[in-house]
């Protein structure tokens, strides 16, 4: 099968998108004094640096960032044919009674931020929890769950997949046809 | 995406290096679990755990507990002061009853060693073995090998000493094989009444000079005397195998570093090792109860993982 692949956003509208992203997240939470940035793993971790490091600068305020990985929350364990190796998680403050801002690059199913949100609580009842996504693959949930903030709406059909490139040289985000 | 190569945990000796590891790096996150206010995720909630303890067990068995609880598994206690194994009743027609329970993972400790082995031959579920008779204790070993690897930062090439009666302990033989598949020379010290026959075989070398060996190790993991398993005396008295080989401030003031101490507890305070070192800043007898809750939650995850759905 031929891997065609159209690129989504390329690397100047990626920068675009992520400060757009950054300053909304600004523009609500003005001075971050009660909220914290968590990204969620293994993808969101480059986005949520990324928009952390541009807040920061903006605003010249420490604001706590963590990386949450949700895999002992997740639906489908024993559904798979391997086991979930997890990654590393890492908030170092309580949630308790602030403004959570969830990061993730592709919001698909809702099912790992459903695991994500569950996962977040065991670290005390933060006040809100807002969902920013770079991607959002509409009409693709199989739970109610919808994002606060987003970079780019898609519509993907099923045998595509979104790659989403920061950490790397490309910087873009490609619409790529799985290898069947 | 890798998998246990085993369907139960019966020794460290059926295990592979990768293994090890793999179970190791599962304990890293569930580390980090522990230390969260809420110390609980719903990964075994639809599993059924029996804890079979055909022995006295405290700590293994609150560990295992523990671990289970912070999985969200649901459990069944069982031990023989109020089991029909008074009444006669054979292990197989024990743990198969229990099964028709719809039980998905056996934790046992059973005096016989091999019990667990046999177990799983004959019984459809996932067997951990929590100590059988004087063969393994597997978790106890990935434990210890766990807490050095916190402590040194590596295993390999590291000397690791089990000082006492390792005739009649199962830690000793787990420990063996877990810290020799980890790369790490072993040796053993103790009185030659202690020492079983063959442990050459295994690569183990075997002292009975303490302070040479506590001079030569990295780590020094002590042994209890296991008086219960005594059917005979191995040694004239308490006072004497404190005298030769328990570990005190005097030898290890004669020893020009400072060894990592462990025990698998319960200690015998004065015998094989004084009180004033086991509660050292030497010792890390407290970091391997607190990792023994997350390395049971490695392996009772890894080996759920395993288990098919009905």
């Amino acid at each position: 099968m031929s891997d065609k692949s159209k690129i989504i956003l390329n690397s100047i509208e990626l920068d675009l998108t992520i400060n757009r992203l950054s300053f909304e997240l600004i523009e609500n939470h003005k001075d971050f004094k009660n909220s914290v940035i968590i990204g969620l793993q293994p993808r969101g971790l480059g986005l949520s640096k990324k928009i952390h490091s541009i807040i920061e600068s903006n605003i010249q305020n420490n604001i706590p960032i963590g990386v949450l990985d949700a895999t002992f929350f997740r639906d489908d364990f024993r559904r798979r044919e391997d086991v979930i190796i997890p990654n590393k998680t890492d908030i170092k403050f309580s949630l308790e009674g602030v403004d959570v801002i969830l990061i993730d690059d592709v919001l698909f199913t809702g099912r790992s931020i459903r695991s994500a949100l569950d996962a977040l609580i065991s670290f005390g009842r933060p006040s809100s929890i807002e969902l920013l996504v770079l991607i959002d693959r509409r009409f693709s949930r199989e739970l109610p769950i919808q994002p606060t903030y987003i970079g780019r709406s898609i519509d993907v059909i099923d045998n595509e997949y979104v790659l989403v490139d920061i950490d790397n040289v490309n910087n873009n985000v490609v619409l790529k046809n799985k290898q069947l | 995406m890798k998998h246990l190569s085993v369907n139960h945990l019966l020794g460290i000796k059926n295990l592979t290096e990768e293994d090890i590891n793999l179970i190791f790096n599962i304990a890293d996150s569930f580390k980090e679990v522990l230390s969260r206010p809420i110390k609980k995720v719903p990964t075994l909630r639809d599993v059924t755990i029996a804890n079979l303890f055909f022995e006295s067990s405290t700590r293994t068995r609150v560990s295992f507990e523990l671990a289970e609880k912070r999985l969200s598994s649901d459990i069944i206690n069982f031990s023989t002061s109020y089991s029909s194994l008074k009444k006669g009743e054979s292990l197989i027609d024990t743990a198969n009853n229990i099964l028709a329970m719809k039980v998905d993972m056996i934790v046992l400790r059973h005096p016989n060693p091999g019990a667990c082995s046999f177990l799983s031959k004959h019984v459809d579920a996932a067997i951990i073995n929590a100590g059988d008779g004087s063969h393994e204790h597997p978790t106890q070993a990935l434990l210890d090998a766990y807490s050095i690897k916190e402590k040194l930062g590596n295993i390999e090439g590291k000397n690791i000493l089990i000082v006492g009666d390792v005739k009649h302990s199962r830690v000793a033989l787990s420990n063996i094989f877990c810290m020799q598949k980890l790369g790490a020379n072993v040796r053993v010290c103790g009185p030659s009444t202690l020492m079983p026959r063959f442990l050459n075989n295994l690569g183990v070398e075997v002292s009975h000079d303490l302070l040479d060996s506590l001079r030569w190790c990295d780590v020094a993991n002590i042994l209890r005397i296991q008086l219960e398993r005594q059917e005979r005396q191995f040694f004239p008295s308490n006072r004497e195998y404190a005298m030769l080989f328990g570990i005190n401030k005097e030898i290890l003031s004669k020893v020009d570093k400072d060894i990592i101490l462990m025990h698998p507890g319960p200690i015998n305070r004065g015998v094989e090792v004084t009180s004033d070192v086991i509660d050292s800043s030497q010792s890390i007898v407290l970091n391997q109860v607190e990792n023994g809750v997350a390395i049971r939650m490695a392996v009772l995850y890894l080996l759920a993982a395993k288990i098919k759905r009905s």
